[in-house]
C-alpha cells in the first residue's frame, strides 16, 4: 500500500467546530496535504483560512489557481471558488456553477482528488446540512482510498454524514474527537492508519 | 453493500480504467477541434475532466469514447457538452472590492485619455461588461468608451447581448453594487419584468460583442483596458502563456490588465512587462518604455 499524498474534508453546518477540533490535533510534520472545504457565502473573503490558522500547527492557505499542493500544508476553498486537484498535483480552481447550491463544492474536490490520488487519498465527509459529498466520497472509495464520516451523533448537523453512510461510501464511522487522532497516526511512509 | 463481486454493480476503479478514461477525454477534445474548431486541448486538465465525466454520467453512455460518437454526429449534443465546457458562471460586480479599486485606482487615470477602448475577454453572459459600463457612465466616462465584450460561445454572447437577468439575482447584484461604491441604485439601469430584469438600452450603445477564441484567435487591438477575469483558471500553463502575450500585444502601453482575483501573472514569461497597480484585486499595468540608456 502506498503512502497518503492527502487527506480530503468536506463539511457544511457546524463545519468551523469540527475543523478546528480536527486540525489541532495534527503534528507539525504532517506527512500529507490536507484539502479542506467548507460550504460559506461567496463574498466571504479569506477569514476561514485565517480563523482556522489559529488552531492549527501546519500553515493554513487560501490558495491561488495552479498553485503547488505541498504536505504538510492546509489548503481551504476559496469561498466562491470550486477547488480541485490538477495531475500535476497542483491547485485548479473554476468558477463552474454551484453544485447542491454550493461553491466551493465537496463533490467537485473529492471526485478530482479520487482521480488523481487513487488509493493514496482519505475523504472525511463531516458535519453538514446537505448532501454535498456523498457522490464524491463514493468515487474515493471506489478508487481504493479510505472514507471516514463524522458520526451522526457527534455532527452539529448529521445530513451529510448520513448521506454519505446511506449511500455505502464510508468505510469508518469516527466521533469527532477521534478523527484528528486518527489522521495524526499517518505517517510518511505508511498505507492507511489502523 | 454487496458482498458478491459477481454482481457488483459498483466495482472499484482502477488507475488503468482512470487512465484509459483520460485518453479517451484527450480523442474527445481532438475530435472537436477538428470538426469544429473549438480548442479545448490545453485546458486546464482537472476541470475539463469533471465536465466531461458529468456529461457522460447524464447521457448513459458507458465510455467517452462512445460519447465523442454522438459528438461527432450530433451537433445538438455536442452544443450541449460545450455548454458544460464554457459556461462560466458571474454575477454582476463579482469581487467588489475590484470594482470599487478599478474606480478609485483605474479611473482617475482613463479620465486623462480621449478616448478609451476596453476589451473583456471572456465575458460569458455579461453580467460583468453592464457592471463595467455602469460604472463609466458614473464617472462620465461612457461617452468616450468603446467596451468589447468577447466570449468563446456564440450562445453565451447571444444572452450578454440581450442583457436579462433572472429577478432574485439581481438583488445579489444591487448588494455587490452598493459594496463596489455605486453611486446610485441599480435598479435605476434596468427594467423589471415578471421574473427578470432588463438591462437598460443605452448601457449597450457602445458596446461591441464578438466571439473570440483566446486559444486560437489574434490581436485585439490598442486596449486601455484588458479584463480578464476567472477565465485564465481554466488554461494550462502554455495556453496561458500564450494568453498573456495576447494580451500584451493587445495593450496600449500604460494599458490596464485585471486578472480574478485567485489569478497571477506568474506563467506569462515576463511578468516584468507589468507593474502592479493593486496586489490583491490583481490590477496590472503595461510598463511605459525607460528612457535610460
Amino acid at each position: 500500500m502506498g503512502s497518503i499524498k492527502a487527506v480530503v474534508m468536506g463539511a457544511s453546518w457546524g463545519g468551523l467546530n469540527a475543523y478546528s477540533r480536527i486540525l489541532s490535533c495534527l503534528p507539525e510534520r504532517f506527512p500529507a496535504a490536507i484539502m479542506l472545504v467548507q460550504h460559506q457565502n461567496a463574498s466571504a473573503d479569506n477569514r476561514l483560512a485565517w480563523l482556522l490558522s489559529r488552531y492549527c500547527r501546519l500553515p493554513v492557505v487560501a490558495p491561488n489557481d495552479k498553485e503547488r499542493i505541498r504536505a504538510g500544508h492546509v489548503y481551504v476553498a476559496p469561498p466562491g471558488y470550486h477547488m480541485l486537484v490538477n495531475a500535476d498535483d497542483t491547485i485548479a480552481l473554476t468558477v463552474y456553477r454551484p453544485v447542491h447550491f454550493s461553491r466551493p463544492s465537496i463533490d467537485e474536490l473529492f471526485f478530482s482528488a479520487g482521480h488523481v490520488y487513487g488509493k493514496n487519498v482519505i475523504g472525511v465527509v463531516l458535519t453538514g446540512a446537505n448532501e454535498d459529498g456523498s457522490a464524491g466520497l463514493d468515487y474515493i472509495r471506489r478508487r481504493g482510498g479510505l472514507t471516514l464520516a463524522q458520526s451522526p451523533p457527534s455532527s452539529e448537523a448529521p445530513v451529510m454524514p448520513e448521506a454519505a453512510i446511506a449511500l455505502g461510501a464510508v468505510r469508518e464511522v469516527l466521533d469527532l474527537e477521534r478523527i484528528g487522532p486518527f489522521l495524526a497516526k499517518i505517517r510518511s511512509e505508511d498505507g492507511v492508519p489502523e | 453493500m454487496n458482498g458478491d463481486p459477481a454482481v457488483d454493480a459498483d466495482p472499484p476503479i482502477t488507475d488503468d480504467q482512470v487512465h484509459l478514461e483520460d485518453i479517451e477525454i484527450r480523442l474527445l477534445l481532438e475530435a472537436i477541434y477538428q470538426l469544429y474548431g473549438y480548442d479545448f486541448r490545453s485546458y486546464s486538465q482537472a476541470s475539463i475532466r469533471r465536465r466531461v465525466m458529468h456529461r457522460l454520467t447524464l447521457s448513459g453512455f458507458a465510455t467517452v469514447l462512445q460519447m465523442t460518437d454522438r459528438v461527432l454526429r450530433d451537433r445538438a449534443f455536442f452544443v450541449t457538452l460545450l455548454n458544460d465546457l464554457t459556461i462560466n458562471v458571474t454575477e454582476m460586480y463579482r469581487d467588489p472590492e475590484f470594482y470599487k479599486a478599478f474606480r478609485e485606482e483605474v479611473v482617475p487615470v482613463l479620465k486623462t485619455f480621449p478616448f478609451i477602448k476596453i476589451w473583456h475577454a471572456g465575458c460569458a453572459t455579461g453580467e460583468e461588461i453592464y457592471s463595467m459600463a455602469i460604472l463609466l457612465e458614473e464617472e462620465g466616462l461612457y461617452d468616450r468608451a468603446m467596451l468589447y465584450a468577447t466570449d468563446i460561445d456564440k450562445n453565451v454572447l447571444a444572452a450578454a447581448r440581450k442583457g436579462i437577468y433572472p429577478i432574485h439575482a439581481f438583488k445579489q447584484y444591487a448588494d455587490n453594487y452598493r459594496r463596489a461604491g455605486g453611486r446610485r441604485s441599480l435598479s435605476d439601469y434596468a427594467t423589471a419584468r415578471y421574473d427578470s430584469v432588463i438591462m437598460e438600452q443605452r448601457l449597450k450603445r457602445n458596446i461591441v460583442f464578438a466571439d473570440h477564441d483566446l486559444a486560437t484567435d489574434q490581436v485585439f487591438g490598442e486596449m486601455h483596458v484588458i479584463l480578464c477575469r476567472n477565465v485564465l483558471i481554466y488554461f494550462d500553463r502554455s495556453l496561458q502563456q500564450r494568453v498573456f502575450r495576447l494580451f500584451g500585444d493587445s495593450l496600449d502601453l500604460g494599458g490596464f490588465l485585471c486578472l480574478g482575483t485567485k489569478e497571477s501573472l506568474r506563467f506569462s514569461g515576463d511578468e516584468e512587462a507589468f507593474e502592479v497597480v493593486n496586489k490583491p484585486m490583481r490590477i496590472f499595468r503595461k510598463r511605459q518604455p525607460r528612457h535610460n540608456a
